[in-house]
């Protein structure tokens, strides 16, 4: 038995490590490494690379799936806290490259909107945590402006892709907690009304421009269309049985722009076509399913909203890129969670399912001999 | 922290959350179904379109020119070749960086264009127009560095090769014609390509090509010449690198074309026109093969093929001896009495007379009633005499008075069955019909009625009377095969390859030309053979001491007409109006294997000038005497080896005085 193999402690740190959870996000980041390798022209070396993210990433998720649901509450205003802080830092004394102010040197670059990601949801679980559910208004206003605050700061950088995701973390939280049906209806509808006008005042126009690519992205195949176009007639052209791992004319003759990156679900359903695709979102499902699963579980109110919202955030990156590289939704550079190259997204997803994993109400253990 | 919630909320809160999860999951479970159901189409219902897409992406299609069809002369002599011009061109992601940091500079261009310089010599002109394309072009696909490179430089080059990657040697076929200016115009030339070609070219099959036949022969037998163009298809990246070969085909090389032309007596012709203006159509009466079609001055048809500088040109175009003018097959000209043999067929054809008729010339003719005198050009007349006499010695005055007894109808409608005012149809493009009058045509072009005196005028081949010299040509070559119209051809025969039989061209009968009586060719013929050798002949001199008999007849064009009773004086007239000289002939007469037709404009009596030249390409032809003692040039080409080309292009230093002279 493997328990007789490790000391007890490591035996109890491994169990906190949802055994299924895990097999499915190994899983789908060894189809990652497949599909990478295939997008790098069949250079070893950015799948070591990438081995060597997901290595990391495993450690972040068992630290993480180490921290009990109370412990990380306490933790949660800190966590905001300094968030606040580094992304006001951003915006004072940030880097700026290509146009956006998005990262501060402290030895090494940094993103604090990557926290925030993390930071935002366990605010507001940990704001609702300690009121009755369903909330009542005042208190969803409270954790409205724990929303927002940070997302007006994001988008300040401008970065209005990262804002929006985090905004829908917090909110889903707000969701969670039980936010009555009239008032989601009600906020839905002034959304629809504000939508316009948000397009025309709030946005910049290479965002506009994006959005209008999606409902015209034949108009504009040199410019903004062409990573569309493109991505479309690679997934398009895999068909239903796909063209093949190594195949992809598209991807190996390098007319899929970012294919390494936010778009390798366009080389996935070049080489592995209808059938590949099937199989890789109900691979995801699964996940998402066993990520609601383990939050149904939590031990706390905090555990469940937090549990559920990274859960929920999970799908939306999901949603947002595949719905992005198919030209369902605007160009906006979220990549395929835990598929698409790049260290920093990893770490941050595995660090989020880490904590989901350590949500889980814990059994009590009898400790016989100790 | 301190407040403990009951179990009752724990457990509402629970249910809360659940029902808030379940709802969740529904919508996950949709807009993931949703998102299937987008890859449904791209994948499965719009599979093929994606499919042409992705192939549209990947797949070039790179047109393979087929080798142009060369083309010689009769005895094998190469008229036009395609000759290998070596082109450097680079590809600049293949020139290496010098700081081996995997980085490219522009210094890296610069310093190997600078290495480079040592090597092959690169003038300022080859390195601006390079430098505009890099800036242009992309750094994948090769950007031409210098064309027309020399013998040396080719060399040099390839010795020091591996010194610089990223510069390729490219090999382009060029046409070439080796004989430069002689029969320019038979042969025409190739040029590029240019919109109006587009047009009418098979956008397909000229994919892959530069240059297309202009004028001439190349233009004529361009489908011939031209072949079927192939393809590689080939894998590209999105930068239009090419990464491998799918498929090919190969191009199907162009026939070789064997022209009826022979060279030397080409080169004869043209060297006995040298610093005149005219033209020297010679024609095997046996099957319609054009022997030689001499057009003076010429032009160097090499000048065209890379597209002629503004300044050549100019000098070409506004030259007043107008070189690109093809005299042979768009001169026009009053025929002039090199008719009279056909004129006498016709009047006999007509029964306006037979052979015995005698007709009285008193030096004149007068339409009855009429105070106006037609001059026959021998002013005290040539008293009673036949037909054949009559061409013999050129009797205007019996020519007018048949041509007023026949009527212009008649004798117009004769004169088509020579071929006169119809394109011989010969397979040269751009050729001029001549003009063979009519009342309609007058009526309609001059809106003027027909006089009797125009019919006169006809009668010597003069008036509104116009021939081409091949027609002239043409036609002598018709009487000598006595009446059979052949249609005259440049094309011999035709051959795929070297090593493939020739098809030859099969000769084509037009018409028969009819008479009443076969002996009525005799008659035309033995007039013929009178005016060359009979001592009352008007070219008894030209066809002195021949060692074969010649049937030939002399013509004086004029150029204006002379008033009534005016005298003219030839010295004192500016060349330019001086009266075009004619010949026509064939030989031997009794077994004719060549016909000629010359005009030399400007050059003053038949007799003085075009008959002698008559007699000189005849004695080439049938004696092989090519050589040209007189002029120490005109060396005869053996079969195969290619011709020093003589410089007969003209120069300009003619007499370009072209004011209206009155005559006194």
């Amino acid at each position: 038995m493997i328990s007789a193999l490790f000391p007890p402690y490591v035996v109890r740190a491994l169990q906190r490590v949802d055994p299924v959870l895990l097999a499915a996000l190994s899983l789908l980041m060894f189809l990652g490494l497949v599909t990478l390798f295939s997008a790098g022209d069949g250079q070893i070396s950015i799948v070591y690379r990438q081995g060597l993210h997901f290595l990391v990433g495993l450690v972040f998720l068992m630290l993480f799936s180490q921290i009990q649901s109370k412990t990380l509450k306490q933790f949660a205003i800190w966590a905001y806290g300094i968030g606040l802080i580094l992304l006001i830092l951003v915006l004072l004394v940030g880097e700026t490259k290509k146009g956006a102010t998005r990262w501060l040197y402290i030895g090494v670059d940094i993103q604090p909107a990557e926290i925030m990601k993390l930071a935002v949801p366990m605010m507001v679980a940990y704001y609702f945590a300690e009121k009755p559910l369903p909330p009542r208004f005042w208190d969803i206003i409270v954790a409205l402006m724990l929303v927002f605050v940070p997302m007006l700061l994001i988008m300040k950088q401008p970065d209005l892709g990262t804002a929006l995701l985090i905004a829908l973390s917090g909110l889903f939280v707000i969701y969670l907690a039980g936010m009555s049906w009239w008032l989601i209806g009600g906020a839905l509808l002034v959304l629809a009304v504000s939508a316009p006008l948000m397009f025309h005042y709030g946005m910049h126009e290479y965002q506009r421009q994006r959005v209008l690519t999606l409902f015209n992205p034949e108009q504009d195949l040199l410019g903004t269309g062409y990573h569309i176009y493109q991505s479309k007639i690679a997934i398009g052209s895999g068909g239903f049985y796909g063209k093949g791992w190594l195949n992809g004319d598209q991807s190996r003759l390098d007319f899929l722009p970012e294919r390494h990156t936010d778009f390798i679900f366009a080389v996935f359903g070049e080489e592995f076509g209808f059938l590949g695709n099937c199989m890789l979102l109900a691979l995801y499902l699964f996940i998402i399913w066993r990520g609601l699963y383990l939050a149904s579980k939590g031990a706390d109110t905090f555990a469940r909203l937090l549990s559920g919202s990274l859960a929920l955030t999970f799908f939306i990156y999901l949603l947002v890129n595949t719905g992005m590289v198919s030209g369902l939704l605007p160009v906006v550079g979220v990549p395929l969670p835990l598929v698409s190259y790049g260290g920093t997204s990893i770490i941050t997803l595995m660090s989020a399912f880490g904590i989901l994993m350590g949500m889980k109400k814990r059994k009590r253990v009898y400790h016989s001999d100790d | 922290m301190g407040e403990r919630l009951s179990i009752k909320t724990e457990r509402d809160e629970q249910q809360l959350f659940n029902a808030r999860v379940i709802v969740a999951a529904l919508v996950i479970l949709s807009a993931l179904l949703g998102i299937l159901a987008r890859a449904y189409f791209l994948q499965v219902r719009d599979h093929d379109k994606y499919t042409e897409l992705s192939k549209q992406n990947y797949q070039k299609r790179i047109p393979v020119p087929p080798t142009r069809g060369q083309i010689y002369d009769r005895n094998g002599v190469m008229i036009a070749d395609n000759r290998a011009q070596y082109v450097l061109e680079v590809v600049l992601d293949a020139v290496p960086d010098q700081n081996n940091d995997g980085r490219k500079r522009f210094s890296d261009l610069t310093l190997m264009l600078e290495r480079l310089n040592k090597v092959v010599p690169l003038t300022e002109k080859d390195l601006r127009v390079f430098n505009q394309q890099v800036r242009r072009g992309s750094r994948y696909q090769p950007t031409v560095l210098k064309e027309n490179m020399a013998e040396d430089e080719v060399a040099m080059f390839a010795v020091n090769r591996s010194r610089f990657p990223g510069v390729n040697l490219v090999r382009r076929m060029q046409r070439f014609y080796p004989l430069k200016s002689i029969a320019s115009h038979v042969i025409g030339y190739v040029g590029r390509i240019d919109e109006r070609d587009l047009t009418r070219l098979d956008s397909e099959n000229y994919a892959g090509t530069t240059h297309v036949g202009k004028i001439g022969i190349e233009a004529a037998h361009e489908d011939r010449l031209h072949g079927q163009t192939g393809y590689q298809l080939m894998e590209v990246d999105a930068h239009g690198r090419h990464i491998a070969v799918l498929e090919e085909k190969d191009p199907v090389g162009g026939q070789d074309l064997i022209l009826s032309l022979d060279m030397r007596l080409q080169i004869k012709a043209e060297n006995l026109l040298k610093d005149e203006r005219g033209a020297i159509v010679a024609i095997d009466p046996r099957n319609g093969e054009v022997l030689a079609m001499a057009s003076v001055p010429t032009f160097d048809p090499n000048l065209f093929v890379d597209g002629i500088s503004h300044k050549n040109y100019t000098a070409l175009r506004d030259d007043p001896d107008r070189p690109l003018y093809n005299r042979a097959l768009q001169g026009a000209y009053p025929p002039g009495s090199t008719i009279k043999p056909m004129a006498a067929l016709a009047g006999l054809y007509d029964k306006v007379i037979w052979p015995s008729k005698r007709v009285y010339d008193p030096g004149f003719f007068q339409l009855p009633g009429h105070k106006r005198r037609y001059r026959c050009w021998k002013k005290v007349g040539h008293g009673s005499l036949n037909a054949q006499e009559a061409i013999a010695k050129s009797c205007d005055t019996y020519f007018y008075d048949l041509a007023y007894r026949m009527g212009v109808e008649n004798f117009s409608g004769y004169m088509n069955r020579f071929g006169f005012g119809l394109q011989t149809g010969i397979d040269l493009t751009s050729e001029s019909a001549g003009l063979m009058p009519t009342p309609e045509w007058k009526q309609k072009r001059h809106k003027q009625f027909w006089y009797p005196g125009d019919t006169v005028n006809i009668g010597i081949g003069q008036g509104y009377w116009l021939a081409t010299p091949l027609q002239l040509a043409h036609a002598v070559s018709t009487v000598a095969t006595r009446g059979k119209r052949l249609r005259p051809h440049v094309l011999r025969s035709v051959r795929s390859s070297k090593d493939q039989p020739e098809q030859v061209i099969a000769p084509e009968i037009l018409n028969q030309v009819p008479v009443r009586d076969p002996g009525h060719w005799d008659l035309a013929i033995q007039g013929m053979v009178d005016v060359m050798h009979a001592s009352f002949g008007t070219a008894r001199a030209a066809g002195k001491d021949a060692p074969y008999l010649i049937a030939g007849k002399t013509g004086t064009a004029q150029v204006f007409g002379i008033a009534q009773n005016a005298r003219y004086d030839a010295s004192k007239l500016a060349k330019r109006l001086h009266d075009h000289s004619l010949f026509v002939g064939f030989a031997p007469a009794n077994d004719p294997r060549i016909a000629i037709g010359i005009i030399v404009e400007n050059g003053g009596g038949g007799s003085k000038v075009a008959a002698p030249t008559g007699r000189k390409i005849m004695d080439a032809y049938l004696l092989n005497q090519y050589g040209d003692e007189e002029e120490g040039e005109g060396e005869a080409p053996e079969p195969g080896e290619s011709v020093t080309p003589l410089n007969i292009t003209r120069k300009i230093d003619r007499n370009t005085d072209n004011k209206k002279v009155t005559p006194q």
